[in-house]
């Protein structure tokens, strides 16, 4: 293990180091615990924030958004947690320029603990981890939400990607606009609850993150090469697989109702799910629930 | 004078005969058991004086000294009533020791000398026709049960003076025309009731064609359980010998039906999730069975397998993988058969609704805690994970497939047969049952399978040990395809329905 990125530095406020942006807001704290980096105050920033239980669409979204605005350049800041957060982080790991995560504990304590090979790849990939608790903080509920103003300080742009109607994320949001920070909202099926938050923050005047190069634009990067890329219809594939992949959507279908829809005997929809997932076309989500995985793998 | 007479004592699913010999001398008058009995044992003495009196025999006022030999195993069980009766009255002189050569006795005296039935005598009249026995002698009670073995000579006695007068002229003894034995048998459910849940109902008929064992999860109320009731109905009919074999193991438990005690139907154990670790593997100080070994050729089914307690789940990975548990007590230790498919069901998170956002409310550590309440050890022991979908209206209303457990059956006595025919003169039947070496060699795949299977082992990076229950899987469905060689759409199949792996999960 890389010695220097496990030393945890304090940054004051006084350092050269601490981050402009967080300068301009009264109540950002004196000091922070870094490990790792701190994001490069010349390279812009996004936050990609939602729910810990998040549906496979959520979570497919995140890592796709995230690992566009990565591959463009951009940083991704969230914060560790469970779902979406994981998603975005691992989708900027994917894209290549360096994410951050800002934790409501200390710093050398990886919470949740299941996101410990996470944790070390963000400090591998370049990125950093940091808190404004003091190392040894345990993970107290009342401290989440004060460290999403951290999250939203440190970025340019807040993307809430799922939220339920009274979710952590929207604590992030309002944040954002205490700040002055654009804030957008991924738009979802109108029956789900996961969509509320979102749906509700764009009924209020946030932005429809209806592609990740809406947000490149709203950040002034150019982006024309990606928009191509992402309108490959055609897969190519055999009539049965086509069938079986038209049936899919966002939302888990089971292999039951697949084959039902298809016609298909269920040895045959299984086989077929099975391949369409080794060419990474679906995802198993859970036992026998598939969804289509939007081109990525 | 000195008389002895044959009974037995059962150890776990073992039967030793025992001597039991009475001697009456002078001396000031007692009765006295020596010969390692139990408490129940001891308490013959004061059942067989009282009964003997309350049928107007008196013992002599004498010194009786009754011994169990061989005198190095515990005495267990109120059979022994009949032969301590018979054995004092004969050593007495009130019957000839004579008549006790070659003659096996159990049952339990009451105090006005009726004799009751008493579990276990199965085993003991097969052990009888071991010893060349001339004739057993059993509570009336007993009598069909005991009359299950061919070629040997069985009373039924409904008294001590009936015992005493078959032992006097045995060969005055006809049974009485036994009423037809009613076919207690209970009706097994017929998958004929269950519409829709195709692919569910696919996996079980893989699962009983191989001997996999198979986890299905579903939210509640989406006919798991429903599903793995019907499980015996397609599982091939058993044949006497697996019969009996059943029949001494309820024996011994106790369990069997007074009027029809042969057991023709596979069980289907359903333990509760309170169930100790004991009651699953068989305890007690003489261990008797427990459900694994009640399920024996048949179904053992956890339903709700989260919330069995840890330490019972734990107890079933030795009998899974060698078809018998072994339980060591301080008398020795006992070996008792547990070769079942075991069907586990389970929700796929607390609330059972994951992944339905909308009624899941579970959080992912909750989700996660639930999961690892079963250790990974005993789900790598699970070849199969079968889904259970809630069932919508349309689905209900719409009363189609429904094939019926009989033509499912039969399909899976076809598969049964070509893998008896593979495995001759191996140690297996099965293909649940291969292991190492003979994976390799029965489950051969060919260019455009194994192309598949590696697709999908670096897509997923599954462990060796998921590999090799894929094959073994696949395999099956290969010999339901009536196919010697493992094609690219039974690996296809096979993955589909590969074990449960939590780290996919969520």
């Amino acid at each position: 293990m890389e010695r220097k990125q496990e030393k945890i530095r304090c940054v004051t406020a006084l350092d050269a180091e601490y981050p402009e942006k967080l300068k301009d807001y009264g109540d950002m704290p004196g000091c922070l615990y870094v490990r790792g980096n701190l994001p490069a105050p010349d390279l812009p920033s996004v936050a990609v924030v939602g729910a810990r239980m998040c549906s496979p669409y959520g979570r497919i979204q995140a890592f796709r958004y995230a690992r566009v605005l990565s591959e463009a350049g951009v940083q991704i800041i969230s914060g560790l947690a469970w779902g979406i957060d994981s998603e975005g982080h691992k989708g900027a790991l994917e894209g290549g320029t360096s994410t951050f995560a800002v934790l409501g504990n200390g710093v050398d304590i990886c919470y949740p603990a299941g996101n410990r090979e996470l944790y070390q790849r963000i400090l591998r990939g370049g990125g950093g981890i940091c808190s404004e608790y003091p190392s040894g903080t345990r993970p107290r509920k009342y401290n989440f939400p004060a460290r999403n103003r951290i999250i939203s300080g440190l970025a340019d742009l807040v993307l809430i990607i799922e939220a339920r109607e009274r979710s952590g994320s929207l604590i992030t949001a309002q944040w954002a606009l205490e700040q002055g920070k654009p804030v957008f909202a991924l738009p979802g099926p109108v029956d789900e609850a996961l969509s509320l938050g979102c749906h509700r923050l764009i009924y209020d005047g946030a932005g429809i993150a209806y592609s990740p190069e809406i947000l490149l634009e709203e950040l002034g990067i150019n982006c024309k090469k990606n928009i191509k890329s992402e309108q490959k219809t055609e897969l190519g594939l055999a009539s049965d697989l086509k069938l079986v992949y038209s049936c899919l959507d966002l939302r888990p279908k089971s292999t039951d109702r697949i084959s039902c829809e298809t016609g298909f005997s269920p040895q045959k929809t299984a086989n077929i799910l099975v391949e369409l997932s080794v060419l990474g076309l679906v995802r198993e989500i859970g036992r026998h629930y598939y969804v289509k995985s939007g081109g990525v793998g | 004078m000195f008389a002895s007479v044959l009974s037995a004592v059962i150890l776990g699913m073992d039967v030793h005969p025992v001597q039991v010999e009475a001697d009456v001398s002078s001396g000031l008058p007692s009765f006295t058991m020596v010969g390692f009995p139990s408490a129940q044992v001891k308490e013959a003495q004061d059942r067989v004086r009282t009964a003997l009196r309350n049928n107007e025999i008196l013992l002599p006022p004498k010194r009786i000294t009754v011994n169990f030999s061989p005198a190095d195993i515990k005495k267990e069980g109120a059979g022994f009533d009949m032969p301590v009766a018979a054995a004092v009255l004969a050593a007495a002189g009130i019957l000839s020791p004579d008549l006790l050569r070659g003659a096996m006795l159990a049952g339990e005296l009451s105090l006005n000398g009726e004799v009751h039935p008493v579990h276990g005598i199965l085993p003991i009249v097969i052990r009888a026709r071991q010893e060349n026995c001339r004739f057993c002698m059993v509570p009336e009670g007993n009598l069909q049960e005991a009359s299950l073995v061919p070629d040997m000579k069985v009373i039924g006695v409904r008294s001590l003076k009936e015992m005493i007068r078959y032992l006097r002229e045995p060969d005055a003894y006809t049974a009485e025309e036994a009423p037809a034995p009613v076919c207690t048998a209970e009706i097994i459910p017929d998958f004929r009731d269950i519409h829709g849940q195709r692919s569910l109902k696919r996996a079980v008929e893989i699962a009983v064609s191989g001997f996999h064992n198979i986890l299905m999860i579903g939210p509640p109320g989406a006919g798991k359980t429903m599903a793995a009731k019907r499980i015996p109905g397609i599982m091939p009919p058993l044949s006497y010998e697996e019969s009996l074999e059943l029949t001494k193991i309820y024996s011994v438990a106790g369990l069997l039906s007074r009027q029809d005690p042969l057991i023709r139907s596979r069980p289907f154990r359903n333990p509760h999730h309170t169930s100790t670790a004991s009651a699953l593997a068989g305890g007690g100080r003489n261990p008797r069975p427990g459900e694994i070994t009640l399920a024996h050729r048949g179904v053992l089914f956890l339903d709700e397998m989260p919330e069995f307690s840890r330490r019972s789940l734990e107890i079933l990975r030795q009998p899974l993988e060698d078809r018998v548990i072994r339980i060591s007590r301080i008398n020795g230790t006992y070996e008792f058969p547990a070769d079942f498919i075991l069907c586990a069901a389970m929700n796929p998170c607390p609330c059972g609704y994951y992944p339905d956002m909308n009624r899941c409310r579970c959080t992912s550590g909750q989700i996660t805690g639930y999961l690892n309440k079963i250790s990974q050890p005993l789900l790598d022991r699970l070849d199969l994970c079968a889904e259970a979908e809630q069932v919508d209206f349309a689905g209900m209303s719409r009363r189609t497939d429904g094939e019926p457990s009989e033509v499912i059956r039969r399909r899976v006595e076809v598969v049964h047969e070509i893998q008896r025919e593979r495995y001759r003169g191996e140690n297996i039947q099965f293909n649940g049952e291969l292991k190492g070496e003979q994976i390799e060699r029965f489950c051969r795949l060919d260019f455009g399978s194994r192309a598949l299977m590696q697709a999908a082992f670096e897509h997923a990076a599954f462990s060796p040990r998921s590999y090799h229950r894929i094959l073994k899987v696949a395999r099956t469905i290969a010999d339901m395809d009536f196919s010697q060689e493992i094609r690219k759409d039974h690996v296809g199949e096979a993955l589909s329905y590969r074990a449960f792996d939590k780290k996919y999960w969520i």
